[in-house]
């Protein structure tokens, strides 16, 4: 389990391995603060919706799941996208709510930045990596936090050195998103140096 | 604007991952090789046209509070067909798309697109936008698998083009370009040479050090 988590975290870093949530990670890291409130946001929703989606398709989706109800034939295996992003909307509504009601700091500080994860496409590609893997409940449990706290450190990173990025002199056809692709790659070349880390 | 500008000038002037940094996700991961990036622009096309036109011929009818799901699902439908698509008649690079064909849900080009033009443009013009968009999108994939294929196997679609040191040639295949960060290079470096030839679209200044501020620490 151990290995799992070390792998997911920093081996198989979704955004820097595998370019998940490209989009917001190059949006929403021009500042040091709001991109440790998305990484927070999305460590939650990350946790949350792999292990619910175990569920929902081990119980309901997978070949012959509808077995005991006389339907052996039954396959909705095709339905999984629909049905992992309605997860998705429904858990990022579901902790919006709750937290308004019951952490109303937390709620305050995460603000814009759980709507936004609905559409981002590292939480719906932790899914699918979880059925294309075929990780049980517990390794899902395992599997969403550390991709979540990976795709974190990323963005955290990335956003602390783009903040000092900002005051150099550098040609102008490079500045903003040309640099910003040179550095998630060197950032990716130096991720890759932890292969290994999570090999038991 | 005319229909044929529409559909060109999203090819490199209005590129939307060069300068909209729209659905860059699923840009990268799949051009290790140009067969599989040729098959993900293809689907990323005909999804981007199909749901541009379908989302355009209902506008009218979508009420504006859930207009979101109602575009996710018609995206998601239309991606479910082209993986079962996929599933059946390409089986080995619909394995090796892996869950990438799936991802084209949330890649945000396509939600975008739909946003942004389909719900306020008729069907015919938001189709000439999906398929430019769509083709840009896929301008930037195939030269990017093209350069990663040849420089990291010396192959082009399986071909062998440049000959390698393994088959008794010259070509040393650069261990790199198959690996993640050479996409980022890749991509980082096209966007200098885009940017450097049609200068308007560089970025503002956001700090400037004034010009003798070097002078007067020393």
């Amino acid at each position: 389990m151990t290995d799992l988590f070390l792998t997911a975290i920093f081996e198989e870093n979704l955004a820097l391995s595998f370019f998940l949530g490209m989009c917001t990670f190059l949006a929403v890291s021009q500042r040091l603060d709001t991109a440790i409130g998305l990484g927070l946001a999305v460590i939650v929703v990350q946790t949350i919706t792999v292990p619910v989606n175990n569920l929902i398709f081990n119980g309901l989706l997978i070949d012959g799941a509808w077995a005991w109800a006389g339907l052996p034939e039954v396959d909705l295996t095709f339905l999984k996208l629909v049905a992992f992003i309605g997860v998705i909307a429904a858990m990022v509504q579901i902790l919006e709510m709750a937290l308004e009601a019951y952490v109303p700091a937390l709620y305050r500080a995460l603000g814009i930045f759980l709507p936004l994860i609905t559409v981002n496409c590292a939480i719906l590609g932790g899914s699918l990596f979880m059925v294309e893997r075929r990780y049980d409940f517990a390794e899902s449990v395992v599997y969403g936090a550390g991709s979540g706290i990976g795709w974190a450190l990323a963005i955290v990173a990335f956003a602390a050195i783009r903040e000092r990025l900002k005051y150099t002199d550098m040609p102008a056809g490079l500045r903003g998103l040309g640099s910003a692709f040179l550095v998630t790659g060197l950032m990716s070349l130096s991720f890759s140096a932890f292969a290994g880390l999570g090999a038991p | 604007m005319k229909l044929t500008e529409r559909l060109t000038d999203p090819l490199i002037r209005n590129n939307p991952i060069t300068l909209q940094i729209l659905g860059i996700c699923s840009a990268l991961a799949v051009t290790t090789s140009l067969s599989t990036a040729l098959t993900m622009s293809v689907a990323l096309t005909v999804v981007l046209g199909a749901s541009s036109i379908i989302i355009s011929t209902i506008r009218a009818h979508i009420p504006g509070s859930i207009r979101l799901i109602v575009q996710i699902t018609i995206i998601a439908a239309l991606v479910i067909v082209i993986d079962e698509i996929l599933q059946a008649f390409a089986y080995e690079t619909s394995k090796q798309l892996s869950i990438f064909v799936g991802l084209i849900v949330t890649n945000c080009l396509v939600l975008g697109r739909a946003e942004a033009f389909a719900m306020h443009n008729p069907p015919l013009p938001s189709l000439a936008d999906g398929i430019g968009n769509g083709l840009g999108y896929s301008l930037i994939l195939i030269v990017v698998g093209t350069l990663r294929e040849l420089l990291g196997k010396g192959t082009l679609l399986g071909q062998p083009i440049l000959p390698t040191v393994e088959t008794g040639g010259w070509f040393e295949p650069l261990g790199l370009m198959s690996l993640a960060p050479s996409a980022f290079f890749i991509l980082g470096l096209l966007v200098w040479a885009i940017r450097s030839r049609w200068t308007d679209q560089s970025e503002a200044v956001e700090y400037r050090l004034k010009p003798d501020a070097g002078r007067a620490a020393r």
